[in-house]
């Protein structure tokens, strides 16, 4: 990949729903190699930009540049772009009636057209990654939350994927289970994965993010190095909510 | 009276209602004439193996090729009533309720006599079997439609977007994601319609009959006709419940175990 073309770049993006109107034009790119944490109360679209980025929903105006590609031409082929974006879903929506192995094989299988052996020995290597490899055989259903999202982390790694978007991996997680699977994402990061992450974990921002974006109300408010906007926001909107969440 | 003694009173009540019922059935049936026209072991064994080998042989035929003709219309059907294209939309509500709200019998004697006019000498091929399985296929279709459009709107919109995310296209998400799911969750109600599906090929009747396609019920009329005896109808009783019991049975074991699974 040409590394002058960044991974994301979103240009005017705007999306309603029916009369909700809820992003009203947002600027923003992401680097190649680079952890954009996205920060913002309930409600406020965080969601809405990562699902834009590969499609799960269409703007209602604007652009959005993958790897350069105009995604929302309509002549663009979004599948083939898909596979270069890896997802992950607060609630990991892993294949319930595939086993572990399964859930990251067939995709490969189907999209990627690897054979067999090629594919197990991909899953095999990505299982390895997050430390699951006595569970490939297991039902999702049988793991717990942790596991099935680092399983779900795997699922995505498994099509080499050039960027990660992680919509709040961690929020559906009993409090003990979220340091593996943030532990998995830093590995990432130091591998210098592209990542755009949803979060409401401030330290893992803190520590992992190279940039920080707070969003509130359909627009991109503050956007900067953690350092500032976590520490020292310049946005009385920004301070509140950094005060809310660090409250609890 | 204490609230025991009441409980204790409307139990015996509802026991001795029924030991009364028992005793005046025993009492007044005529055992003997009964035993005569419906227990007559020697006009039971003159079925065999007939009954077996080509009645309800037929009767299975019949189910199971009307079922999968139902099966894959039913499919298309539920997918036509989810597509975004109106027309389609509309084609198919059209379809279920028109074909839920005739009686089976009466679709069944359209598609046999009605359509070779109607198309003027249009025939359904393969006589009985394939115009009865055509007919009761097409309704079947109007009723698992339903089933399965409910069955792939159970499955979370997750796992759609999960399957488009890893850059699988419309088509290999649904067959491989979607409905492996939707079809744990509608083989119990599928199940049911494949046993009421059984009892309806008592219907084949009106299609007209040679004496090897005949099926359980026609075969069975037939014989109590012959014999002035009415045995064959118990046997034939006997052998609908020997292939519906077990299927029910099914129902309910894989409904527990999809319970059980939530
Ligand atoms: N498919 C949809 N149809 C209608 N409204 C929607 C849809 N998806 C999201 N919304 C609305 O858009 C707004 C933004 O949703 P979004 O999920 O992007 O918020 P979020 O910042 O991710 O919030 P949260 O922290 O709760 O996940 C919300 O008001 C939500 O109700
Ligand atoms: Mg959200």
């Amino acid at each position: 990949m040409n590394s002058n073309v960044p991974p994301i770049k979103i240009v005017g993006l705007h999306k309603s729903f029916g009369n909700l109107e809820v992003l009203k034009g947002i600027d923003f790119e992401v680097a190649t190699g680079e952890v954009v944490c996205v920060i913002g109360p309930s409600g406020s679209g965080k969601s809405t930009i990562l699902r834009c980025v590969n499609l799960l929903e269409v703007p209602t105006a604007g652009k959005i540049f993958v790897e350069g590609i105009d995604i929302t031409d309509f002549e663009t082929d979004v599948d083939a772009v898909r596979t270069r974006i890896g997802m992950v879903f607060q609630r990991f929506n892993l294949f319930p009636h595939l086993t572990v192995l399964g859930n990251l094989t067939i995709a490969q299988k189907r999209v990627l057209k690897r054979s067999d052996d090629e594919a197990n020995d991909v899953a095999n290597k990505m299982l390895e990654r997050v430390g699951l490899t006595d569970k490939a055989d297991e039902f999702p259903i049988r793991l717990s939350g942790g596991q099935q999202q680092r399983v779900a982390i795997a699922r995505s790694l498994c099509m080499n994927p050039n960027l990660m978007l992680f919509d709040e991996p961690t929020s559906a997680l009993d409090p003990e289970l979220v340091g593996e699977v943030l532990d998995v994402m830093r590995g990432l990061a130091s591998e210098g994965m592209t990542m755009m992450v949803v979060t409401h974990e401030m330290g893992f921002a803190r520590q992992v993010a190279d940039r920080v974006a707070f969003i509130d109300g359909g627009v991109i408010v503050e956007d900067g190095p953690p350092a500032q906007v976590i520490e020292s926001p310049q946005h009385e909107r920004t301070r509140k909510f950094l005060e809310a969440v660090q409250h609890y | 009276m204490t609230k025991r003694t009441k409980l204790l009173i409307s139990r015996a009540t509802l026991y001795s209602v029924l030991v009364i019922i028992a005793i005046v059935v025993l009492l007044f049936a005529d055992w003997a004439t009964l035993q005569r026209s419906f227990a007559n072991v020697d006009v039971a064994a003159d079925m065999l193996p007939e009954v077996i080998t080509i009645a309800a042989k037929n009767t299975l035929l019949y189910t199971l090729l009307a079922f999968s003709l139902g099966l894959v219309m039913a499919l298309i059907l539920a997918l036509m009533k989810m597509s975004p294209i109106r027309p389609y939309k509309w084609i198919a509500t059209a379809y279920i309720e028109l074909f839920r709200g005739l009686p089976a019998l009466v679709t069944l004697i359209f598609v046999a006599f009605a359509l070779p006019i109607a198309f003027d000498g249009f025939e359904v091929p393969g006589g009985t079997l394939g115009k009865g399985a055509v007919g009761l296929g097409i309704v079947a279709a109007a009723y698992m439609a339903e089933t399965i459009r409910a069955g792939i709107q159970a499955v979370p919109r997750g796992q759609m977007e999960a399957a488009r995310s890893l850059g699988m296209s419309p088509g290999q998400a649904m067959s491989r994601i979607i409905l492996p799911q939707a079809f744990r969750i509608i083989i119990p109600p599928l199940t049911n319609e494949l046993v009421l599906l059984i009892k309806d090929t008592s219907l084949f009747f009106v299609l007209g009959t040679t004496p090897v396609s005949k099926e359980l019920t026609k075969f069975g009329r037939d014989l109590m006709n012959q014999k002035f005896n009415g045995t064959p109808l118990t046997v034939i009783a006997i052998v609908y419940l020997a292939i519906t019991l077990p299927l029910t049975q099914l129902v309910a074991v894989l409904e527990r175990k999809a319970a059980k699974a939530r």
